[in-house]
């Protein structure tokens, strides 16, 4: 089975092709669709790909950073100004994947996959995407409801406004192998914190539905308190809320609703 | 279907090749080339034992469109021999028994050589990051881990 490979300049003519032409998709690191080219996926018959430097820049000098879509993340944790990302960053794949795998590519990665994601809708990011029709922003929690229809737009780039502290935005990935193992779940948290109090928490979990979603009921749990150990149990009690976790080979939906809330409470309280 | 012309530098030499649409780098170097070093595993970037470097930077050929290295330097272990003796990596695995089936470890060499060559001196703590890509079923990675550490003290002997 060959497929027929186009290389654009603009990422216009590239987004173009995909939204016209269902059986395309956009080649990004390739961990993706050389992946599923390898298992024999025949619903892929062109691969596009394009060449615009935009897609591989990043500009974190200000508060808000902005990640182009082709970006590594190789590339994320040789950046000073992305510091806050790097956990994220390094618990996706070994080295050789960090060098191939990029932002907006993960964007797209189902179960096990996918946990950098995580941490961009704990940091409530705006997914710019091209379609057929022009470019817009999407907020990532609408892009993620509705991913399995994104497959025709390009992504274009991430963007977000930085956590005030190094000490507001945490992550953490739980995996039965180390250093490198796939998610049983993955937890990030953005907590900005006003005159001492949480004002606009914001909770992330990966593997605990069928994409990426946000702890709402944890996040109600910490609105407008200081994080004491009382805020940081009703948070943890209220993490399985919403949830609904599927059983796969590294573990059953009933021990990630089990563990949910013990790592949120670890997280919130800084806990290696 | 057309086949496309690829050129790119194989272990320092200039290849050219006609591929077809989709064809990934660890069939064009073993299938188009003949480098059978680069190991076919799982084709689903799960193991590392395709793992070449490209312009330096460690990559999963089997997960690499082959085209994409268009004019770029592929490295596989095939290169990495100098002449008839063995590369000091190549040396401390075979002192350090870091071998056995043997189907992990060009990808195993691969991924210690991009390790080594930025960073001469690594602690344990950076092999085992370095190879965390890199599935061995038969060695339990010790014997691994410490042939790369006296590949990294053997280069600083003789520098």
């Amino acid at each position: 089975m060959t497929v027929t490979v186009r290389t654009f300049a603009s990422t216009g003519e590239a987004a173009a092709v995909l939204s016209s032409d269902r059986s395309a998709r956009y080649l990004g690191g390739g961990t993706l669709v050389m992946r599923a080219l390898n298992e024999g996926d025949i619903s892929i018959s062109t691969i596009v790909r394009a060449s615009d430097h935009a897609l591989t820049r990043i500009d974190a000098t200000g508060s808000r950073v902005t990640i182009g879509a082709g970006v590594t993340f190789a590339r994320i944790l040789a950046e000073r100004d992305l510091a806050f990302l790097h956990a994220a960053a390094r618990s996706i794949g070994g080295p050789a994947v960090r060098n191939m795998g990029t932002v907006g590519g993960n964007l797209f990665a189902t179960d096990p996959y996918g946990d950098f994601t995580v941490a961009l809708l704990a940091l409530d990011a705006m997914i710019s995407v091209q379609g057929g029709l022009g470019s817009r922003d999407v907020p990532i929690e609408e892009f993620l409801q509705t991913r399995d229809r994104q497959t025709g737009t390009l992504v274009l780039a991430v963007s977000f406004q930085k956590p005030a502290t190094a000490d507001a935005f945490r992550y953490r990935k739980i995996a039965r192998i180390k250093p490198k193992g796939g998610a049983v779940i993955a937890l990030a948290a953005h907590l900005p914190v006003s005159n001492g109090r949480i004002a606009g928490a914001r909770i992330a979990l990966g593997s605990m539905a069928p994409t990426p979603i946000r702890a709402r009921a944890a996040e109600r749990a910490l609105e407008g308190r200081t994080l004491d150990a009382a805020t940081m149990g009703a948070a943890a009690a209220a993490a399985v809320e919403g949830t609904s976790p599927a059983d796969n080979a590294l573990a059953s939906g009933w021990y990630r609703r089990e563990i949910v809330g013990v790592h949120l409470r670890r997280l919130l309280s800084g806990q290696e | 279907m057309a086949k496309t012309a690829l050129q790119f530098r194989h272990n320092g030499r200039d290849v050219a090749i006609f591929v077809d649409g989709g064809t990934n780098l660890l069939v064009a170097l073993r299938e188009l080339i003949g480098d059978m070093t680069p190991k076919f595993g799982c084709g689903q970037g799960g193991c590392g034992a395709c793992s070449v470097l490209i312009d330096g930077e460690l990559h999963l050929s089997c997960l690499t469109l082959a085209e994409t290295v268009a004019g770029r330097s592929v490295e596989t272990l095939d290169g990495i021999k100098d002449g008839p003796n063995l590369h000091p990596l190549q040396r401390a695995f075979a002192d350090n028994f870091a071998a056995q089936c043997g189907y992990c470890t060009p990808g195993m060499l691969m991924a210690a050589k991009a390790l080594l060559d930025r960073n001469p001196q690594p602690s344990r703590a950076e092999v085992v990051e370095a190879i965390s890509g890199n599935i061995c079923r038969c060695t339990g990675y010790e014997p691994i881990i410490n042939a790369v550490l006296a590949a990294a003290s053997t280069g600083r002997a003789r520098a």
